[in-house]
C-alpha cells in the first residue's frame, strides 16, 4: 500500500525542500529591508514577525483564524494548477463567496452552514465562467480571470450599495453579524473561551478537513486521475477519451467554490465586517491563496501547513507598525513567489544532487535496470532526444556491436 | 454646460486617461512580442509613478520650472520602470520561470514597497505622495488663455500633461521600430519562433530583455501619466490600470495601432461614467447607488465579449509565455 | 568493438599529403546529461564533394552538424576550416565561415514573409531601418540564377513544405555560404521533389560548394554522394567512397550487423470487414479547404492495410477522423457495422478500437504520470481498476507489472518510473503494448517505428504482424516506403488528401508507388474499394 502511495505522488521530499528555500529566502530578504529601512529596530521587528504567533494563545488564536480561509484560497489556486489553469481569479471568487454569504446570512437569515453553502455557489458560477471561456472558446484563463476580479469588485460594491438593510448605519460596512443574525456565525464550540480570544472558532477545521477531502479526490479517484491528466497533457487526455472540455470548467467551478468558502469562512467568523472602501483594489485574502499554493506545490496537505506560516507570518507582521508598514509582509510573500516561480528549476537542481548521490550509491543495481536507462531524474525530456533514446537501446542491439569491426577501416 | 464644453471636456478626459492605457499596452506589446509574457505591468506603474512623484514631491522642481522638471519625472519614471522590469526578465529569461507567477510576485511587491517608502519619507502613516504644478498652461507657451475657452483650446489644454505629446511621440515611435528596423523584426522573431531567430544567430535572451526592458520604460511612463490624470497624488496604486492596459493590448491584438484605438476606447467607456448627467441619451440609473460602477465594470464585461468573439482569429505571439532553452532541442 | 575504435584518431594525427579538405571535424566528442551523442568522431569534408553523413535515429548525426553550426559546443575535439583550427561559438560564427545549414524541421517564421526570413539575422539596413529594396533584388537575382522559384512577398503560412525548403536553401545562398549542411532535407519532399533537389545539389557542387548531407536513406546516398561517413551509437563506423560500396555494406556499418529488409509473415487471409469508411472528408487544421477529400476504404479482419503518401497529405487529418480526435465535415465512419462518426472518443475505444498515435509525446503518453498509469490511461474507469470511483492500486500494480514482463518495457524502477524520464523506444514500446493488450477489432498504427532504432522497429513490425495474424485489423500510415512495402497486405495511396491508388504490394514497384504519392499517377477509381 505505502509503495502505492507513492508510486501516485511526487517526490515530496524535494518538494518540501525546495519550499522550505523559497520561504527562508524571503523571510531573509524581509530582513534585509528591514535593515535597509530602519537598522536600529531591524532585528526588533524581525523577531516579532517570527514570535509573535505563538506568543500567546490569543496570537496563536488569530493565526488559525486567518489561515483558514488562506487554506481554501490555497487550494483553490492549487487545484486549478493540477488541471494546468492558473486560477488567479481566486480574488474574484472569493470576493462573490462573501457577497453571497453575507447576503444569504443578512437579508436571507441563512444559518452559517447554508451561508457558507451559499458562497460556495456563488464562488462556483464566478469560477465556471472563466473555465467556460477556456473550454469552450478557448480564452486565455489569466486574462478572464482578471477581468472578473475587477467585475465582481464592482459587482460587490454595486449590491451591498443597494441593498441599504446589509449595511452598517455606522459606516461604510456591513452589518455586525452577532446583531443581524447571530446563527450565521460559525459556531466556536468553546475554543473561544479555551484559547481567550474571540477570533477562535472552528474554521480552521473546516479548512483542514476540505484539504483532506480534495486530497483524497486528487490522489485517490478516478475522477482525480482525469483531472490531473488534463493538466499536465491536455492532448493525450483527451487521447484517451477524458472529456477535457467538461474537466476543465468543473476544475474551474470547484477551484471557484473553494475560494468562495473562503470568503464565507472569514466573513461568518462574526468577528469582522466587509469594508466597502478599504478593499478597494483588491482583498488581499484572495491573492494570497497564489503564495500558499505555490508554497505547498499544489499539494493539498502541504497547502494547510504553507498557508500556517503566511498567516504566521502576517500576524507578526501586524507588530511591525508603527515603526514600518505591516505591508513589508507582502513583500516577504512577493519574494516567496518569485522564489517559487523557478521552483521547477531548485527542484531540478535538488534531483540532480540527489541522483548523483545515488548513481555513486548503486553499482549494485542489476545490468538490465541500469541499462534502460535510466539515469533517474535526469532530463532528458520531450522531444525526440534522438541521442538519449539512442543510448537507452543500446541493450537491444548490444550483443551484436563486435560483428564488424572489418568495416571500419575503409 | 454648452455641448462644446461637454464634448470637449469628455474628449480631453478621454485622452489623458487613454495616455497611460496606451503607454503601458505598448509596453506590455514589446515585451509579448519578444515572448515574455508581461503581466507585471501593474507593478511597472507603481514603481515608475513612486520614483517620478517622490522626485516631483521632493525637489518641487515643477514650481520653478515646470516643463524642465516634468521631462525628467518622465525621465526618472522610465528607467525606474526599466530597472523594475529587470526582476521580471531574470526569473523569465535567465531562469526560465513561470513569467505569470513570476510577474504576480511583481505585481505584490511593487504596492507593499510602495507603501512602506512612502511612509519612511513621508512619515508614519502617510499614504499620499502629492505632486503639484504638473499641468501645462498657456501661459507656460507664452500664450494666454481665453476667458472662455473655445472647443479646440479646451479640448488640448484643459488636461494638457507632458506626458501627453510625449505618448504621442512614443507610438509613432513604436509603429516605426516594431516594423521598420531590423531591431523590430528580430524581437518579432523571438516572440514568434526562437530557435529560428537563434539559428541566424539573433541573440534570443538579448532580444527578450530589451522586450521587457522596453515594457518597463513604457509602463513606468504610464505609471506618471496615471497618476497626472488621476489627479490626487501618489497613493500606491494605480487603480488595476495595468491590468485594464493587458486587455487593451489584447483587445489591440498586439498591433500599435490598434492598441491605441482600444485605449481611447477603453479610456472612454471610464469617463462616460462621470459624464452620464450631461448625455442625454445614456441611461443615468438614477434609482442605483453608486452607479457609476456599473459604467467602471463596462470595459472589463467588454473585453470578455470581445475575447469570446475574437479568440480564433485573435493572433498572439507564437512563442510567448514559453521560456527560451538554447540547449533544448 | 576496441578493433573499429583505433582509426579515428589516429586519421586526424596523420595529414595526408594531397587533400583539399575545407572543413575537418577532427575527435569531436559531445555529452549531454548521462548519454555520450558523439564520442571521438572524426570527419572531414572535401572542398567541391557531397558528402553524406550516414546513421540511424539517436546516431549522433544531428548532434555532430549542430556542433559544426555553432548550435553545441563539443567537449572535445577540433574543427579546422581549410586547415585553421577554428572556434564556432555560434551560428554567427558559423557563417562568418560560410557555413550553412538547412534544419530537418525548417526554423522559419510563419507569420513573416519569404523575404524577411531569408534576410532574418542579416539584414540589409542603414541606420538600422531595414533596406528590404536591396535585399529584394538580391534574392531575386539567387533564385533566378539557381532555379529556386520563391514568391518574396508570400507569407511562410501560406507556402508549401518545398518552398519552403527553397526558402531556407535561399537563406544559405543569400548568406554566401560555401559548405552546405542538409538535415535529412529529403523526408518532407515528394520524389519528384527530391529529384529536383538532388539536381540543385549537383549544381552547388559543380559551382564548387561543399555539401554535408545528412540522411539515413541508403538510396539517396547512391544517387548523390560521393563520400559517405557512418556514425553508430554516436561512434564512427568509417568513412567510404560510394563508387567502392555497396548498399549492404552501408546498412551493415550503420547497424552494425546484417539487417534484413524483409518481414517474415504468412499469406494473408482477410476475414469480415472491421472499419468501413465511406466519402470522408475532413477539414484542414491551417485553411479552409479539406485536408481529406471523400476518401473511402475498408479494412478487414486479418490484414494490414497501410496509408502510404508523403508527409502531409492528409494522413494526420484522416487518422484524427477516424479516432475521433479531430473533426469529420462529410462521409461516414462504421466500425463493426456501428456508425461511429458522432460518437465520442471513448465510444469509439469501447467499441473496439486501439490506436498508436503519431506524436508519442503529444497524445501517446502523460509524460508526468508514471509507466503504469500511463498503461492504464485507457482503461483507468473500468470495473477492474475502479470501485465507487476510488482507483484500485493494487489492480494497477498487478495489471501494469504484467505488460512491462510481456512487452519487455525497461525503464529505471520498473512501474512507478516517470514517463519522462524513460528512453523514446520503450516509450513507444509502452504505447505499442497499452493498445495491444486493448484487445480492440481495429489497431491504427502511425508511423509506429519514427524516431526509433532497428531493433525497436523490427520488435514493433513483429507486434504488429502478430496482431494480423491473431485475427484483427490492421491500419497502418507510414511514411516509409520500406515499412509500407514490407508490412502490408493492401496498400493504398493518398495524395493532397485523396486516396488515388490502391494495391497489393507485390504488385507494384517502389518507383511506381512514388509516381502516385507525387500525384503523377491516379487510379481512375480513386481508391474505391
Amino acid at each position: 500500500m505505502e509503495r502505492i502511495r507513492k508510486a501516485f505522488s511526487s517526490p515530496a521530499g524535494i518538494s518540501i525542500t525546495s519550499s522550505v528555500l523559497a520561504a527562508a529566502g524571503g523571510l531573509l530578504f524581509g530582513l534585509l529591508l528591514l535593515l535597509c529601512f530602519r537598522p536600529a529596530s531591524a532585528f526588533t521587528g524581525f523577531l516579532n514577525i517570527l514570535t509573535t504567533g505563538f506568543s500567546s494563545p490569543a496570537k496563536l488564536s488569530k493565526v488559525l483564524y486567518q489561515s483558514a480561509p488562506l487554506v481554501l484560497t490555497g487550494l483553490s489556486v492549487g487545484f486549478a494548477f493540477k488541471t494546468g489553469l492558473f486560477n488567479i481569479g481566486a480574488t474574484g471568487q472569493y470576493i462573490i463567496g462573501t457577497l453571497c454569504a453575507l447576503y444569504t446570512a443578512i437579508i436571507w437569515g441563512f444559518p452559517w452552514w447554508a451561508a457558507m453553502l451559499a458562497a460556495a455557489v456563488g464562488g462556483a458560477v464566478w469560477g465556471s465562467i472563466p473555465g467556460i471561456c477556456k473550454a469552450l472558446f478557448n480564452v486565455n484563463e489569466v486574462i478572464t480571470s482578471i477581468m472578473f476580479n475587477w467585475i465582481a469588485l464592482y459587482t460587490i460594491i454595486l449590491v451591498f450599495n443597494n441593498t441599504p438593510a446589509i449595511l452598517d448605519p455606522v459606516g461604510n460596512r456591513t452589518m455586525n453579524l452577532a446583531a443581524a443574525n447571530p446563527g450565521a456565525i460559525i459556531p466556536k464550540w468553546g475554543l473561544d473561551e479555551l484559547f481567550g480570544s474571540q477570533y477562535m472558532n472552528i474554521s480552521f477545521f473546516i479548512a483542514v478537513a476540505v484539504a483532506a477531502v480534495i486530497y483524497v479526490v486528487l490522489n485517490k479517484t478516478i475522477f482525480g486521475y482525469e483531472l490531473k491528466a488534463c493538466g499536465s497533457n491536455r492532448d493525450a487526455s483527451r487521447y484517451a477519451g477524458i472529456n477535457a472540455k467538461r474537466n476543465i470548467i468543473l476544475s474551474m467551478v470547484i477551484s471557484g467554490a473553494l475560494a468562495g468558502i473562503a470568503g464565507a469562512i472569514y466573513y461568518l467568523s462574526g468577528t469582522v465586517q466587509y469594508n466597502l472602501e478599504k478593499n478597494l483594489p483588491s482583498p488581499a485574502m484572495g491573492f494570497n491563496g497564489i503564495p500558499v499554493a505555490l508554497l505547498a506545490a499544489s499539494h493539498p496537505l502541504g497547502t494547510v501547513f504553507s498557508a500556517l506560516f503566511i498567516s504566521y507570518i502576517q500576524v507578526g507582521g501586524e507588530t511591525l507598525q508603527p515603526t514600518f508598514a505591516k505591508e513589508n509582509i507582502d513583500i516577504i510573500i512577493s519574494v516567496i513567489i518569485y522564489f517559487s516561480a523557478f521552483a521547477m528549476l531548485t527542484r531540478m537542481l535538488l534531483q540532480r544532487l540527489l541522483s548523483h548521490k545515488k548513481e555513486s550509491g548503486s553499482k549494485a543495481v542489476p545490468a538490465a535496470v541500469t541499462a534502460a536507462g535510466a539515469f533517474p531524474g535526469e532530463d532528458k525530456t520531450t522531444d525526440d532526444n534522438a541521442s538519449a533514446s539512442g543510448a537507452a537501446e543500446n541493450e537491444d542491439t548490444g550483443d551484436n556491436t563486435d560483428n564488424e569491426s572489418g568495416v571500419s577501416g575503409q | 454646460m454648452t455641448v462644446s464644453q461637454l464634448v470637449s471636456g469628455i474628449l480631453a478626459s478621454t485622452v489623458i486617461f487613454s495616455v497611460p492605457l496606451m503607454l503601458v499596452a505598448l509596453g506590455g506589446m514589446f515585451s509579448e512580442r519578444s515572448g515574455t509574457i508581461n503581466i507585471a505591468l501593474e507593478g511597472i506603474m507603481i514603481i515608475g509613478a513612486l520614483s517620478s512623484c517622490l522626485f516631483l514631491n521632493k525637489t518641487n522642481i515643477t514650481a520653478s520650472h515646470p516643463l524642465l522638471g516634468m521631462s525628467a519625472a518622465i525621465l526618472i519614471a522610465a528607467v525606474a520602470g526599466g530597472l523594475f522590469s529587470l526582476l521580471l526578465g531574470f526569473a523569465a529569461i535567465n531562469l526560465r520561470a513561470d513569467q505569470t507567477i513570476g510577474g504576480t510576485a511583481l505585481n505584490i511587491l511593487a504596492p507593499a514597497l510602495a507603501i512602506q517608502l512612502t511612509w519612511l519619507i513621508q512619515g508614519q502613516g502617510q499614504t499620499v505622495i502629492n505632486i503639484k504644478n504638473v499641468r501645462i498652461t498657456q501661459a507656460m507657451l507664452g500664450l494666454t488663455a481665453s476667458e472662455n475657452p473655445g472647443f479646440f483650446e479646451n479640448l488640448i489644454f484643459k488636461y494638457l500633461y507632458l506626458t501627453t505629446p510625449v505618448a504621442i511621440v512614443l507610438l509613432i515611435v513604436s509603429i516605426i521600430v516594431l516594423y521598420k528596423t531590423r531591431f523590430g523584426l528580430r524581437l518579432r522573431a523571438c516572440g514568434e519562433h526562437p530557435q529560428a531567430a537563434d539559428s541566424v544567430g539573433i541573440n534570443v535572451y538579448k532580444m527578450r530583455y530589451a522586450g521587457v526592458v522596453i515594457s518597463g520604460v513604457l509602463g513606468g511612463i504610464g505609471g506618471l501619466a496615471f497618476t497626472v490624470a488621476a489627479g490626487s497624488g501618489f497613493q500606491s496604486s494605480v487603480a488595476g490600470y495595468g491590468f485594464l492596459a493587458l486587455s487593451v493590448m489584447i483587445f489591440g491584438n498586439w498591433k500599435p495601432v490598434n492598441i491605441m484605438l482600444a485605449s481611447l476606447f477603453f479610456a472612454l467607456f471610464k469617463v462616460i461614467g462621470g459624464y452620464k448627467d450631461y448625455i442625454p441619451f445614456l441611461p443615468k440609473f438614477s434609482n442605483i447607488t453608486a452607479s457609476e460602477n456599473i459604467y467602471s465594470m463596462l470595459p472589463y464585461i467588454l473585453t470578455m465579449v470581445v475575447l469570446i468573439f475574437t479568440s480564433r482569429r485573435s493572433r498572439a505571439p507564437k512563442a510567448e509565455g514559453i521560456p527560451y532553452d538554447k540547449g533544448a532541442r | 568493438m576496441a578493433k573499429e575504435n583505433i582509426d579515428p584518431a589516429r586519421e586526424a594525427v596523420e595529414n595526408r599529403p594531397g587533400e583539399d579538405y575545407v572543413i575537418e571535424m577532427l575527435n569531436i566528442t559531445k555529452e549531454f546529461p548521462g548519454i555520450r551523442a558523439n564520442d571521438n568522431v572524426t570527419l572531414r569534408l572535401r572542398r567541391g564533394e557531397i558528402h553524406a553523413l550516414l546513421g540511424e535515429n539517436g546516431a549522433g548525426k544531428s548532434t555532430l552538424m549542430s556542433v559544426l553550426f555553432g548550435l553545441y559546443q563539443p567537449d572535445g575535439g577540433v574543427i579546422k576550416k581549410n586547415g585553421e583550427v577554428v572556434k564556432i561559438n555560434n551560428p554567427n560564427d558559423a557563417n562568418d565561415l560560410h557555413i550553412g545549414m538547412v534544419h530537418q524541421h525548417f526554423k522559419l517564421v510563419e507569420v513573416f514573409t519569404v523575404l524577411e526570413n531569408i534576410i532574418l539575422g542579416v539584414e540589409p539596413t542603414s541606420a538600422s531601418f531595414l533596406k528590404k529594396k536591396e535585399a529584394r533584388s538580391k534574392v531575386v537575382a539567387l533564385s533566378e540564377k539557381y532555379g529556386l522559384k520563391v514568391d518574396p512577398d508570400a507569407y511562410i503560412s501560406d507556402i508549401t513544405v518545398g518552398m519552403q525548403q527553397r526558402v531556407e536553401i535561399l537563406k544559405m545562398l543569400y548568406r554566401d555560404n560555401e559548405i552546405l549542411i542538409f538535415d535529412e532535407p529529403t523526408a518532407v519532399l515528394t520524389p519528384q521533389e527530391i529529384d529536383e533537389l538532388m539536381e540543385i545539389m549537383r549544381g552547388f557542387k559543380a559551382e564548387g560548394k561543399s555539401i554535408l548531407f545528412i540522411t539515413h536513406k541508403l538510396n539517396e546516398i547512391m544517387a548523390v554522394a560521393d563520400r559517405c561517413t557512418v556514425l553508430r551509437k554516436g561512434r564512427c563506423t568509417g568513412t567510404v567512397d560510394i563508387a567502392d560500396t555497396s548498399r549492404e555494406e552501408l546498412s551493415r556499418m550503420m547497424v552494425g550487423r546484417e539487417v534484413s529488409f524483409s518481414v517474415d509473415k504468412a499469406p494473408v487471409e482477410p476475414g469480415d470487414t472491421v472499419l468501413e469508411v465511406c466519402g470522408l472528408c475532413a477539414p484542414s487544421r491551417r485553411s479552409k479547404k479539406n485536408a481529406v477529400t471523400n476518401a473511402s476504404f475498408n479494412v478487414r479482419r486479418g490484414e494490414i492495410v497501410c496509408i502510404a503518401g508523403i508527409e502531409g497529405n492528409g494522413q494526420s487529418e484522416l487518422v484524427y477522423a477516424l479516432t475521433g480526435l479531430g473533426p469529420v465535415s462529410a462521409g461516414s465512419i462504421r466500425l463493426n457495422g456501428e456508425d461511429i462518426t458522432r460518437k465520442s472518443i471513448r465510444r469509439r475505444n469501447n467499441a473496439g478500437m486501439a490506436h498508436i498515435p503519431e506524436d508519442r509525446h503529444k497524445d501517446g503518453l502523460i509524460l508526468d504520470y508514471t509507466l503504469e498509469q500511463n498503461l492504464v490511461l485507457k482503461k483507468y474507469f473500468m470495473p477492474r481498476f475502479q470501485k465507487g470511483g476510488f482507483i484500485k492500486f493494487e489492480e494497477v500494480r498487478r495489471f501494469a507489472d504484467g505488460l512491462i514482463d510481456r512487452f519487455d518495457i525497461r525503464s529505471g524502477q520498473g512501474a512507478v518510473t516517470r514517463a519522462r524520464s524513460m528512453s523514446g523506444g520503450n516509450q513507444q514500446k509502452a504505447i505499442v503494448a497499452r493498445e495491444i493488450d486493448y484487445n480492440a477489432d481495429i489497431l491504427i498504427a502511425v508511423q509506429p517505428t519514427r524516431g526509433l532504432d532497428i531493433g525497436a522497429i523490427e520488435y514493433i513490425h513483429k507486434q504488429i504482424v502478430a496482431e494480423r495474424d491473431s485475427g484483427k485489423a490492421v491500419l497502418l500510415v507510414s511514411l516509409e516506403l520500406d515499412e509500407v512495402m514490407n508490412l502490408s497486405d493492401r496498400i493504398i495511396v493518398i495524395y493532397e488528401g485523396e486516396l488515388v491508388g490502391e494495391f497489393r504490394p507485390d504488385e507494384i514497384t517502389v518507383q511506381e508507388l512514388g509516381l502516385y504519392m507525387a500525384g503523377a499517377k491516379k487510379q481512375k477509381s480513386g481508391g474505391e474499394v
